[in-house]
């Protein structure tokens, strides 16, 4: 019993797979996140500082919209990571899926957790400036529809991973739901090009040159990459506390000293 | 097992939405109400650019303007708030109903802008340039 208790150890193939699993193992795994997590998080401190100084500064006003249009420094990073995040989630489900790593299932439902938050930002921001510029809080045209299944996406995963009360079967109903999700994310980012829609077309992820002035174009992707710093602070976070409530009765949760 | 599911999802979404492609007509244009394809007496959206000097502001909020798709044109009466970037040669679409007249009477007007973000001053120096070219 000197040796942590890994989940699914019965696995008899030596190499690539046992390494895999060593690697997936919750002390491990619980190790790696306890010492990234001050990295990830004076990074986001570092870049939401930069971002933001940028954007509410230093950026010009938009020859249209003057400066109501600094709401995209908050609205577009969220809307980024909503998908971003959608991504992980659904690799996280299908490695729990398939591998039968439980830290997997935790790595997914954290992600939705966030995933669903910065989705809610991003329809929040989008209906907050739309209502004064386009002049409706909420029109059902594709890109809003599509960013609205994908938050219901999030959702309805939570509300079936609550439901069920064996963890094992919980992560892997979430992960097949995730998996079917997924055609949802190349509907969002297209749909501003295959209908009419009242949202903008792309323009910063299309390709050909980004039709944004450098000078607003910089403190854009500087909150691009706060955002995914925050996401990678509060992920490893979560895993942390997920793996402890799931272990709680493993050895090694046991030999953590109570004063970290 | 995983590859069948994201298919098999991605395949019958995308048969669904091809299905529906000629469903998902956001607005008609001034044109297909002119030439009586758009109904009348129904709530429909009528989506154009608006002309250069067409816009009349009457008593309160009530505003005329026309509507063109540089083929046909159309006029709206409204009366409400104009969004922000409502402006002359602006593209819009407007929600509501044509009159016997054949006056569009909107009850909701919404402006559309393009993907483009820069500062007024490049705007300016930018349209310099092309006034020099023609």
């Amino acid at each position: 019993m000197s040796l942590p208790r890994s989940d699914q150890s019965g696995h008899s193939d030596i190499s690539l797979g046992t390494a895999f699993h060593r690697l997936g193992s919750p002390p491990s795994v619980y190790r790696l996140a306890t010492q990234l997590t001050p990295w990830f998080a004076w990074a986001a401190v570092a870049c939401f500082g930069i971002g933001l100084y940028g954007a509410l500064v230093v950026a010009p006003p938009d020859y249209q919209q003057g400066h109501a249009y600094r709401i995209i420094f908050v609205h577009v990073p969220a809307a980024w990571l909503s998908m971003a995040v959608y991504v992980v989630f659904a690799i996280a489900g299908a490695v729990g899926l398939i591998w039968h790593i439980k830290v997997g299932f935790i790595v997914a439902r954290t992600s939705a957790l966030i995933g669903a938050t910065y989705t809610f930002l991003a329809l929040a921001t989008g209906s907050i400036w739309g209502k004064p510029m386009w002049g409706a809080w909420w029109v059902w045209d594709a890109r809003l529809t599509s960013e609205l299944v994908l938050l219901l996406l999030y959702l309805g995963y939570l509300a079936l991973d609550s439901a069920i009360d064996d963890r094992r079967t919980a992560g892997r109903a979430g992960a097949v739901l995730a998996l079917v999700g997924l055609v949802n994310l190349p509907i969002i980012h297209y749909s501003v090009e295959w209908w009419n829609t009242l949202h903008q077309g792309a323009t910063v992820t299309k390709l050909g040159a980004p039709s944004i002035h450098i000078d607003m174009l910089v403190p854009l992707l500087i909150m691009g990459i706060a955002f995914k710093m925050h996401y990678l602070t509060v992920l490893m976070l979560g895993v942390r506390a997920g793996l402890l409530k799931q272990e709680k009765r493993a050895s090694w949760v046991k030999t953590l000293s109570p004063a970290r | 097992m995983v590859g069948l599911i994201v298919v098999g999802c991605t395949i019958a979404t995308g048969l669904a939405l091809l299905a529906l492609r000629e469903n998902i007509n956001l607005f008609f244009s001034p044109s297909q109400i002119v030439d009586g394809t758009a109904p009348s007496n129904t709530t429909i959206r009528l989506g154009g650019m608006v002309v250069s000097g067409s816009i009349q502001r009457g008593e309160n909020l009530g505003v005329t303007f026309v509507l063109t798709d540089l083929a046909e044109q159309v006029t709206v009466a409204y009366e409400g708030i104009l969004p922000d970037l409502f402006r002359e040669g602006q593209g819009i679409v407007t929600q509501g109903k044509l009159d016997s007249s054949g006056r569009f009477l909107a009850q909701q007007v919404l402006a559309k802008h393009d993907e483009t973000y820069m500062p007024p001053e490049v705007n300016d120096a930018l349209r310099k340039v092309m006034a020099v070219d023609q």
